[in-house]
């Protein structure tokens, strides 16, 4: 079975993000950029079926500027087989992320997409459940367990209220929460491996999609700031605070 | 005036509190009807036709509907929305699974997790873990969003009188099956509706430590408890306890973050608490940027004496 895993180049989740000083969105020049943390788990995941011997092929893919080809690379020194990178130096929406994934998908015909429950740049949280309904197939959203089990996945599901477990038949799609696994470091060797590995480079044209944005952002903003308050020098003054505050 | 659909978040009994915020959401941007959607959910409809601002209640009485697979319930919705300007759902885990699904096949942009609604079809939603809010217009014929619950006030759960109509879809779609939950039965108030909540992180040490600390503080204060990722991670409490960028968005009365340093992704999911209190022994943690009470100590002495002095 051939695993397809989406990838997205975001802002290191270490950077804090500052919004530019003219409202029109984040600045990201000169800022460390990584492989979207739920991505790395979902490339991990599908690494570790193809060790289980259910996935035979593994095939990243991105879409997003020419750079996010270092992304690609990070997942093939991870262990991905192939990659293919769709490039579009403007942003490409959830819904237009999609279509260019499911356009893929037909010609790819994957058993098993993976990808993360959601970017933490822009905090969507809808390719992987719009790739399904594209394709018609069934969804596991914030996965936390998954087991093939012949022509169906079951999924372990993080809820709000814990764990809910679901059976999917194949094909289907897998969004990876925090607590699937933990993603391996690519090993040197691996690194410099992953540079002869192939990468096509493609264009949304190239799958017929309008990656025109649906929704227009009018400004970005800072959120309100919170100013540090006060310190209490020990536990009865901070008593006295709660009894203030009515809490106590 | 647009016409909205509201996704009711419900146990097919009672409705849950995710759904009162987002009738408010709703009745910004229309007329609210309140979609129910389950197997054996008579009582939950009954519920939901008595959120004060629900004109009408659908209900789709189906085996197909009980557990919310989205496989099954996102084509009823579609459906549905011939009539709909809009889909409002929370932005709970159900909401977050249905909702996109949805948007896909109306071939709308959904726009995730609103914190405001400002025109027909301008919202504002939090990015980057809530470092930046985003403005945005949809230029879509239909709209599709999720909501915040701790962003918009929760509509009275009764005084209203809607009348419920029952309506069908295409049901199973044959892709997948529901196969059971781990549910923790607390006693405790939910994270999301709780007024007091005491957080713990990863300097509990351990499940036992946590919950032997932790654990009487709250229960002197009534309040929920909520963890950071890495307590979390490191197994001292469930995953649904997760307050985060990509856990539960909470906002209580009051926070009390023990042991907690206050990394960006566990601001983002309590920030907007009236009053966080912090207890560190690190004086330099960024939790005390954020906090409005600090105590810098040792966890482990402060937290009983502090729930000794209550």
């Amino acid at each position: 079975m051939k695993a397809l895993v989406c990838v997205k180049r975001v802002i290191d989740y270490n950077v804090k993000p500052r919004v530019k000083a003219d409202g029109t969105g984040v600045d990201l020049a000169n800022v460390k950029m990584s492989m979207n943390p739920f991505d790395e788990i979902a490339v991990e995941e599908a690494i570790r079926l193809k060790e289980k011997g259910v996935v035979t092929e593994i095939v990243a893919v991105s879409v997003g500027p020419a750079k996010a080809q270092e992304t690609l690379r990070t997942a093939l020194a991870m262990g991905a087989d192939r990659a293919i990178l769709v490039v579009s130096e403007d942003e490409v929406e959830p819904l237009a992320v999609a279509k260019i994934v499911k356009a893929i998908a037909d010609e790819e015909q994957p058993g098993l997409i993976i990808t993360g429950k959601q970017a933490i740049d822009d905090d969507a949280n809808q390719v992987g459940q719009m790739v399904a309904a594209l394709l018609g197939r069934p969804q596991g959203t914030f996965a936390n367990e998954v087991a093939v089990e012949g022509d169906s996945i079951v999924v372990k599901r993080e809820i709000d209220g814990g764990l809910e477990t679901v059976k999917l038949a194949l094909p289907a799609i897998v969004t990876t929460d925090l607590r699937l696994n933990e993603p391996r470091y690519a090993s040197l060797p691996n690194i410099m491996k992953a540079k002869s590995k192939p990468l096509a480079t493609k264009a949304p044209a190239d799958y017929g999609v309008d990656i025109a944005a649906r929704l227009k952002t009018l400004k970005v903003t800072e959120p309100p700031v919170r100013s540090a308050g006060i310190k209490v020098p020990d536990v009865d003054a901070l008593v006295a605070k709660l009894k203030e505050m009515g809490v106590a | 005036m647009s016409k909205t659909l509201v996704w009711v978040e419900h146990d097919n009994a009672s409705v849950k509190d995710a759904t009162l915020a987002v009738v408010t959401a709703a009745a910004q941007m229309g007329e609210v009807t309140a979609l129910v959607a389950g197997s054996g959910c008579d009582a939950a409809a009954a519920a939901a036709a008595q959120i004060a601002g629900v004109a009408k209640v659908l209900k789709a009485d189906d085996a197909a509907y009980a557990n919310a697979l989205a496989e099954n319930v996102a084509p009823l919705v579609a459906g549905l929305m011939a009539d709909y300007d809009a889909f409002v759902a929370p932005a709970t885990t159900t909401g977050k699974n249905i909702a996109p699904r949805v948007a896909a096949l109306l071939d709308v942009m959904q726009v995730s997790d609103i914190l405001s609604v400002e025109g027909p079809k301008t919202f504002t939603r939090p990015i980057y873990a809530g470092n930046a809010i985003a403005t945005v217009e949809s230029t879509d014929a239909k709209i599709v969003v999720t909501v915040r619950g701790t962003a918009f006030a929760k509509a009275d759960a009764t005084g209203g009188s809607a009348a419920v109509e029952a309506v069908g879809g295409a049901g199973d779609a044959g892709l997948s099956t529901f196969i059971g939950s781990e549910i923790a039965k607390s006693e405790r108030p939910e994270l999301t509706s709780a007024k007091i909540i005491v957080s713990g992180g990863r300097a509990l040490k351990d499940a036992e430590t946590f919950a032997a600390t932790i654990t009487p503080l709250a229960d002197k204060l009534g309040a929920g408890i909520g963890a950071s990722r890495a307590a979390v991670d490191a197994g001292y409490v469930p995953n649904d306890y997760q307050v985060g960028q990509t856990g539960k968005i909470v906002a209580p009365e009051v926070y009390i973050a023990v042991g907690i340093s206050g990394a960006i992704q566990h601001l983002a999911g309590m920030k907007d608490s009236k009053t966080i209190i912090a207890i560190n022994k690190d004086e330099d943690a960024p939790i005390f940027q954020v906090a409005d009470i600090g105590l810098v100590g040792d966890l482990f002495s402060v937290v009983p004496e502090l729930t000794g002095k209550l």
